[in-house]
């Protein structure tokens, strides 16, 4: 019956002050809309990452009769050269997962299926391509070992790692998703400080009401109680608002992308996880700044 | 004589330090701080001391403090300064849920404007003290509607404060303030807003319930009534007590 009363209370709060209520739910939306998508995009990087880095390699680029890297001014590498590099490579065997070694025909046949219709590949030659060893890693961010190892030896022009060709996209990801981050944070205080300013205001204008609740006795408890329990329900409902967002920002945007490339992306299955989380910090802020918004504007 | 109304089991049961009175008041100061260094010094060292059972009238011009006393006394406030003892009990010691059971169980509450929920009707106002301390909801309404019987407001009770006159809305806070038998009633000019006739129909309405056992201090500036009563008088001016008199009437030599 008491628990009952309070809830009707609480309706009749958040009824005539529902355009409070609204603000306070459109900016907590937008808040927690930003920092899942600062969280999802973090997620997506990781996702990449994990992907890409299992299939990038390290291209041990071999000395031809036409190249003119410095390394190779003794020419084109020795059969020797080639075998030594080769054993040496399978020496490192937990970390050198595989070897693929690529010759000048099969570097060119790859280069004419990538690039079909380019007019500015049209005149290359098969000698004019380099001959390599792919090494793939079992750790690739131990990329530094072959390389130290590889790069001024005999009959080797060239170390390069794939990885350094998806590092400033993973960069621009990363910054992008930290951009998100940042905007949601300035979000996250413009809605602690509406939901401060809407306390009181709302406890001002209460005033008379919480005067006679004090004054019958109720405890500082039930007097708070409403003013909680109405910031909890206009927030819980935006940051409902913004993770049914972000469902369908993945489940229908991202969605769409994935069919079309073929990037690994995060599913509505990343959106469910991170969610629980959002509400949490979400919830847990609007009580802390009702509590002490209360304290300092709420005479109990 | 502390503590024997029927109802004592209800009290916050407290070793009695100033036996025998309900009130103890001791160099009891309030400043209200008003920003930019003013201040405001309500209430200058008041000491006074409320028997069980007393009809105190609390008197003196406007702004001499008479609400701000009323206040503290019935635990609204804090003190800046000096002691208040309630049924023997250091109210500076008590935590805000005691202070609040406190204002629940054992103060009654009336006051000029009345201070009653506009959307409620007098049975809900009359309610409200028993909703926040859990009373069931079957002895809530039978203890209401025999506190509304008591002021006389029983075919009222379903009206709200805006379609009741002025003396019969000071009637249901009344009926409010008695409905959980609270040892005192402290009325803050409880008929400032009321007619001659009605306002003595108040008071004489508080003197009945005075004379149940309950404890009443009322602020006033109405000297008419207060030469009626022939109670106490405490005087207060420029927040000072400047009289303490039993059997007193406003216009009595200083
Ligand atoms: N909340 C407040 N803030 C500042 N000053 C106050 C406040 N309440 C009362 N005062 C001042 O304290 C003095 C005593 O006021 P009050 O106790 O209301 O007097 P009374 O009830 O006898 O008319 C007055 O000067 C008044 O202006
Ligand atoms: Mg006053």
């Amino acid at each position: 019956m008491r628990l009952q009363f309070i809830l009707s209370e609480i309706w009749i709060g958040l009824r005539r002050n529902l355009s409070m209520a609204i603000s306070v739910a459109l900016v907590t939306m937008v808040s927690v809309l930003f920092l899942g998508l600062g969280v999802l995009s973090q997620r997506q990087v990781d996702t990449m990452k994990d992907y890409w880095y299992d299939r990038v390699q390290v291209s041990i680029f071999l000395c031809t009769a036409k190249s003119d890297l410095p390394n190779c001014s003794a020419g084109a590498v020795t059969d020797a050269q080639r075998k030594e590099i080769r054993s040496q490579l399978d020496a490192m065997k937990p970390l050198v997962r595989s070897v693929f070694p690529e010759s000048q025909q099969q570097a060119y046949d790859r280069l004419k299926a990538q690039y079909k219709d380019s007019p500015s590949y049209r005149d290359i030659k098969p000698e004019q391509m380099p001959e390599s060893f792919r090494v793939q890693l079992s750790d690739p961010t131990k990329y530094d070992v072959i390389t130290s190892s590889f790069i001024g030896a005999p009959g080797v022009g060239d170390v390069q790692d794939q990885r350094r060709i998806l590092d400033p996209l993973f960069n621009v990801l990363r910054g992008l998703s930290y951009g998100a981050l940042s905007l949601a944070g300035l979000m996250v205080l413009c809605s602690v400080l509406l939901v401060a300013t809407t306390i009181r205001q709302t406890a001002f204008s209460r005033r008379r009401e919480t005067g006679i609740m004090r004054l019958v006795g109720a405890s500082a408890f039930i007097i708070q109680l409403p003013f909680i329990l109405e910031t909890l329900v206009a927030t819980m409902v935006g940051t409902a608002l913004a993770i049914g967002l972000l469902w369908a920002m993945v489940k229908y945007g991202i969605g769409y992308l994935a069919d079309k490339l073929p990037i690994n992306f995060i599913t509505t299955a990343d959106v469910l996880t991170v969610s629980p989380w959002l509400t949490v910090i979400a919830a847990g802020l609007a009580m802390l700044t009702a509590w002490f918004t209360l304290r300092r504007y709420l005479r109990v | 004589m502390a503590l024997e109304s029927i109802h004592s089991e209800e009290r916050v049961q407290t070793a009695a330090k100033p036996q025998g009175d309900v009130i103890v008041v001791e160099d009891l100061w309030r400043t209200y701080d008003m920003g930019s260094e003013q201040q405001v010094q309500a209430l200058r060292g008041v000491s006074m001391r409320i028997k069980h059972n007393e009809y105190v009238a609390i008197m003196g011009p406007s702004g001499s403090g008479k609400s701000t006393l009323m206040n503290l006394i019935g635990c609204l406030d804090t003190p800046s300064q000096g002691r208040y003892w309630l049924n023997g009990q250091l109210v500076s010691e008590l935590d805000d849920d005691q202070l609040a059971r406190i204002r629940n169980k054992e103060i009654g509450f009336v006051f000029q404007t009345f201070n009653l929920l506009s959307r409620a009707t007098a049975l809900h106002n009359v309610e409200l003290p028993l909703i926040y301390n859990g009373t069931p909801a079957a002895a809530r309404l039978e203890r209401a509607k025999e506190s509304l019987t008591d002021v006389g407001l029983e075919t009222r009770m379903y009206h709200k404060p805006n379609e009741l006159s002025g003396g019969q809305r000071q009637r249901v806070a009344i009926a409010r303030a008695l409905v959980n038998r609270p040892s005192i009633i402290l009325a803050d000019e409880p008929t400032g807003n009321l007619d001659p006739t009605t306002s003595l129909d108040i008071v004489r309405l508080l003197d009945r319930i005075n004379r149940t056992g309950t404890t009443i201090v009322m602020a006033t500036h109405d000297d008419e009534i207060v030469d009626q009563l022939r109670k106490r008088v405490v005087e207060l001016n420029n927040g000072e007590l400047i009289r303490d008199q039993h059997r007193g009437v406003y216009g009595a030599q200083r």
